[in-house]
């Protein structure tokens, strides 16, 4: 030992993260020491300068390539793109949780979150004007861990982003004003299977580090060439999958994505239906192309299974389902298996097309899965939202507004061309295709056939079906969730109208360092 | 001694966690069991590095005891909020949300 020399530290490639943990650890100040009056437009103007400034750091910072912080963090194209998507998600959710026009109580989240449930003290602040605020600095931490959960270079650093994100979202998910018991369990089932799989990703840290000598991904990789048949570092790569896959969402991993979707505050959702999917597929593919592409078949029979497991699970218990927020649930599941079918046409090293149509999916998903969700608070009833499907019959009578931006959100995750969710299918099944997958892509396109039923039920029901009488009112949205709707809704035109030029900075992107 | 006997000990440990989180029915002792799952990692880390002469594997479990640190807070904090409500920290009786 040469005594301990300081790693080094690229400040200018760290600025999207420095950016939103900055903005997180400012919030937490703001908290403890402004006044309640002033606390929830400066947490809002802090969260959103920090997600903002991430973005646009990203932007500026196109085309690096550089391995820093001694190794444990690639910036590179990948990471660059899935961290701008992510800062662009999470300025979007942070709009949607600013919302006040829409609930009496001019917020969606809990006045104080320790107060029991249903106690007397419960009903006086449920129609209080105060505010929770500690939802800016928990979302921006979440936010911090999921961007480095996609330049994480390192098990290690991908272990501590992965509870940097989750920690957060477990709490976050139990602060709903409306419906606290439903919005409470939502937070212990997230939080003990939550913990449950992330147990699982650390043994296989361990597993692989007792293969391999390093958590180091590069390491791991050089390892896996010598030796990539080794049963600990096979067994260590199965438990990191499914320590991945579980945040992932993907079948049979997904046992708490409809519950937890249900209950947690629709804004929440919105925020962890379409931030942690891109967070955890850009984990998933530096895990498996740049530590184990080597050794390619080790994972490519198990990521195999997972996608049609996941497209079949997702798809038809997505049928039955009576509560919109479940059926976007069970439709994300449908969607985590579409993206591993991406993650396939991966091909051999990784030349194959399916990284840029993977990065391509995550954006166009994720934005679509915001405007869905956002448009879900609009529709409200006396006591919260309506989120029951029954209660949607004849939306289009109410609001064609709503019920026609709903048409779109729907055809898009359905996947019907002139919309992004379109040009993503095909990219992905395209890519699996190239590269001789072609039995995988035959199964999603008949799940997403299956899945276009249940997407088009709920158009048929608001167009065709008559309103019942004491049916839910349509709020009128303040700016912040109408920017949101308008944006998502002009992102999911364009990217299916116009995809070229975002494809192509996708194509441009497409570069893991490591 | 072999590292052998530590690495199948450690096997045993996170399998009574596993099987603990499935079968228990209260929120406290599922965490407690998820707890043993990550103290039997910590001892895999811990033989591995022994094992490997080098000491990645002790710093990676000081790691992996302040995230567990971390995370008891915010368990607990929910199992707290809810139990406060229902009076119960069993898990049988988180049952509003199916289908």
């Amino acid at each position: 030992m040469d005594g301990v020399s300081a790693p080094d530290l690229s400040f200018a490639a760290l600025a999207p993260l420095l950016f939103v943990f900055g903005a997180a650890a400012v919030g937490v100040l703001v908290e403890a020491f402004a006044p309640r009056a002033v606390r929830h437009p400066v947490q809002v103007a802090i969260a959103l300068t920090g997600a903002v400034g991430a973005f646009v750091s990203t932007l500026l910072l196109a085309g690096t390539r550089e391995v820093t912080a001694a190794g444990a963090l690639a910036v590179d194209g990948v990471a660059l793109f899935l961290q701008g998507t992510i800062a662009v998600l999470g300025a979007l959710s942070v709009l949607l949780f600013s919302e006040r026009a829409l609930d009496p109580a001019r917020s969606a989240f809990v006045a104080v979150a320790s107060v029991p449930a249903g106690s007397v003290r419960d009903r006086e602040l449920a129609t209080d004007e105060r505010v929770q605020t500690e939802v800016y600095p928990l979302a921006s931490f979440a936010l911090g861990g999921m961007m480095l959960f996609t330049a994480a270079n390192d098990l290690l650093v991908m272990f501590v982003a992965l509870e940097v994100l989750s920690l957060p979202l477990y709490l976050m998910s139990g602060l709903a004003r409306r419906r606290r018991l439903l919005s409470q369990e939502a937070a212990v089932k997230y939080f003990l299977l939550g913990a449950f799989a992330s147990a699982f990703f650390l043994y296989g840290l361990a597993l692989v580090y007792g293969a391999t000598g390093s958590v180091r991904l590069s390491a791991i990789r050089e390892a896996a060439v010598v030796d990539g048949g080794d049963t600990l570092l096979v067994l260590g790569l199965g438990l990191l999958v499914v320590g991945l896959m579980f945040k992932a969402s993907v079948a049979p991993f997904h046992t708490w994505t409809p519950d937890v979707y249900q209950g947690a505050p629709t804004a929440v959702t919105a925020f962890m239906a379409a931030a942690t999917k891109v967070a955890a597929f850009g984990a998933v593919l530096r895990l498996l192309y740049v530590a184990f592409g080597t050794a390619e078949w080790t994972w490519r029979p198990l990521v195999y299974a997972l996608a049609i497991t996941s497209m079949v699970v997702g798809a038809v218990l997505g049928l039955t389902q009576t509560d919109v927020k479940r059926m976007l649930a069970y439709s994300s599941i449908a969607h985590a298996g579409f993206l591993l079918t991406g993650v396939i046409g991966l091909g051999a090293d990784g030349s194959g097309p399916g990284l840029a149509a993977t990065m391509f999916y995550l954006l166009a998903y994720g934005l679509t899965t915001l405007g869905a969700f956002g448009l879900v608070t609009l529709v409200r009833s006396g006591e919260g939202e309506a989120t029951h499907l029954s209660q949607w019959a004849g939306l289009a009578q109410r609001s064609p507004v709503v019920a026609a931006l709903m048409a779109l959100f729907l055809f898009a995750l359905a996947g019907i061309p002139l919309t992004s969710g379109f040009t993503g299918k095909f990219a992905v099944f395209r890519a699996a295709i190239e590269t001789g997958a072609w039995p995988l892509a035959v199964v999603a396109l008949v799940t997403s056939a299956i899945a276009a039923f249940f997407y088009l039920r709920i158009i048929v029901l608001m167009y065709f079906s008559e309103p019942v009488p004491d049916g839910p009112t349509v709020g009128v949205p303040g700016l912040p969730t109408t920017i949101v709707l308008a944006v998502t809704a002009a992102a999911t035109l364009v990217l299916g109208v116009l995809p070229g030029s975002v494809l192509d900075l996708a194509d441009s992107a497409a570069v893991l360092v490591g | 001694m072999t590292i052998t006997n530590y690495l199948v000990l450690a096997a045993i440990l996170f399998t009574i966690g596993a099987v603990g989180v499935l079968v228990r029915r209260n929120a406290i002792v599922v965490f407690m069991c998820i707890e043993l799952m990550l103290n039997s990692v910590n001892l895999t880390l811990i033989t591995f590095a022994r094992a490997s002469g080098t000491v990645d594997g002790q710093v990676i479990a000081l790691f992996v005891m302040v995230v567990a640190a971390a995370e008891v807070v915010v368990g607990l904090a929910i199992i707290m909020s809810i139990y406060r409500t229902r009076r119960s920290a069993s898990v049988d009786d988180v049952n509003l949300l199916k289908y």
